[in-house]
């Protein structure tokens, strides 16, 4: 497998089409999965936020609510909250902010990518999905930077292929493939490194 | 590319900045959330032209005048009227029915920027009776921002946005009644800017503003450090009164401070606290 469950940290983005894109790749994610989640879809700011608790019912990882400087749970998913970027401090806890709009969204898939890639450098994976837009463009290309793993949903397969074309224009991806073969990276990922 | 090495440069950079801010204007955010303050940083760089961010630190070290526009960049923070409804219904239902039982109200909005949420409690205090006997201290470390707030002028389009959140809180008056419209302007009606007494306050370095019954703090928390959410915990605890009120953001928490034993919850999705006295 490509994707090692010791690593640091996996970031998730998506936006058009998003929430069924999610549901497959987050409900592939074993109960030993070892690693934080941290997801931004895109949603208008005062959205209710039902995804997390609707995606609680299928994931085999637990979901944990966003709250400013809360340490940061292994195996755990964090969704972004809409009107906050989410972002990741160095010692490891949850940042917001509610700073201007970026690629016109809070949260921004960007600002959390970025700031993700800053503290697990290679220990990241990013997984970018179907969007609209360009947002996780900038985000993807500085996981690859720091040494992080890269994924991005193929367009052709994506009900909105312009956010995954703009990343792989703008970066040499890792890995381009389907949600299928997306999630069965994840699906067998039981520890080789446990105790790692 | 050998990015890593490029990462620390610009770590090193910051806090070179950092540094020249305080010893030459005196305002100190080696405490603020580094992740938000390095985007704020970086942004600021990309808006004045700058290619590296030791640029900024000269133009800091050389030009008097740079610092004020740097200051706004750094620490203006985006709100709009009765964000967050649900909060506002809540201060209504479970605050101020409490403080009505005081000749006197005193309220601090701490970290105001430019003033939409204070001239949303000034509106609550209105339609409650309450507004006659309060006075509302709305602070801030910014000096342009607090000039905007003064001054009460706000985009007419944000005063849509303002109205479906000021029905969202449970408000049944006209919203149109407090503010005048002229070219695209919303200008907040005198009667409300008259209860409020705008100051410059920066919770880094300033201490006790007043004695006051309610803290509104929202939304500023999340740009601090954990010392320096405590310290600014500290200075809202000696300026409350007994059973003095607290509110924060509503993604904000109390539980990752020293602080959490000196509040008691009075409601969690308000992120509403009261202040006890611990011994």
């Amino acid at each position: 497998m490509l994707v090692d469950p010791a690593l640091g940290a996996m970031v998730v983005g998506a936006s058009a089409g998003g929430i069924h894109a999610l549901r497959i790749v987050l409900r592939s994610l074993p109960v030993d999965f070892g690693a934080p989640v941290f997801v931004v879809q895109h949603f208008p700011a005062d959205a209710v936020m039902l995804l997390p608790s609707l995606l609680a019912a299928e994931c085999q990882l637990p979901i944990e609510a966003v709250v400013d400087k809360a340490p940061i749970k292994r195996g755990h998913i964090y969704f972004a909250v809409p009107g906050y970027h989410l972002l990741i401090e160095n010692e490891r806890t949850l940042a917001l902010s509610t700073d201007e709009l970026v690629n016109w969204s809070r949260p921004s898939i960007d600002v959390l990518f970025e700031s993700a890639a800053r503290v697990y450098r290679e220990q990241l994976v990013g997984i970018l999905l179907t969007g609209g837009n360009s947002d996780g463009a900038a985000g993807i290309g500085a996981i690859k930077e720091h040494g992080g793993y890269t994924i991005v949903q193929d367009p052709t397969t994506a009900e909105a292929p312009a956010m995954p074309t703009a990343a792989i224009n703008a970066t040499p991806v890792d890995f381009v493939a389907s949600l299928e073969q997306i999630s069965a990276l994840f699906a067998h990922s039981k520890g080789r490194n446990n105790g790692a | 590319m050998n990015a890593v090495p490029d990462s620390r440069r610009e770590d090193r950079e910051i806090e070179r900045l950092i540094d020249a801010i305080l010893v030459t204007h005196g305002y100190d955010f080696r405490h603020y959330a580094e992740a938000s303050l390095r985007r704020r940083i970086l942004r600021a760089s990309d808006r004045f032209g700058f290619a590296t961010i030791g640029e900024i630190e000269a133009k800091v070290l050389t030009d008097a005048s740079f610092f004020s526009r740097l200051l706004s960049e750094l620490t203006v923070t985006v709100s709009e009227m009765f964000r967050d409804p649900e909060v506002y219904r809540l201060l209504a239902t479970d605050v101020l029915p409490v403080l009505a039982t005081y000749p006197s109200i005193r309220i601090w909005h701490a970290g105001c920027s430019t003033g939409e949420e204070v001239y949303s409690m000034a509106i609550l205090l209105k339609e409650e009776g309450l507004l006659e006997r309060s006075t509302l201290y709305a602070t801030d470390i910014n000096p342009a921002a607090l000039q905007k707030a003064r001054a009460g002028v706000f985009s007419a389009s944000d005063m849509q946005k303002a109205t479906t959140n000021y029905q969202r809180a449970g408000r049944r008056e006209a919203f149109g009644n407090y503010y005048s419209a002229s070219y695209g302007a919303a200008v907040i009606e005198r009667e409300l800017k008259d209860r409020i007494v705008f100051a410059e306050h920066n919770l880094a370095t300033d201490e006790v503003f007043s004695e006051v019954h309610l803290v509104v703090c929202r939304n500023v928390f999340i740009y601090f450090d954990k010392p320096m959410q405590s310290r600014a915990l500290r200075i809202f605890h000696e300026s409350l009164l007994f059973k003095g009120f607290l509110c924060i953001g509503s993604r904000e928490s109390l539980e990752f401070t020293d602080y959490e034993p000196h509040f008691a919850e009075v409601s969690h999705a308000g992120r509403i606290y009261q202040k006890r006295e611990v011994r």
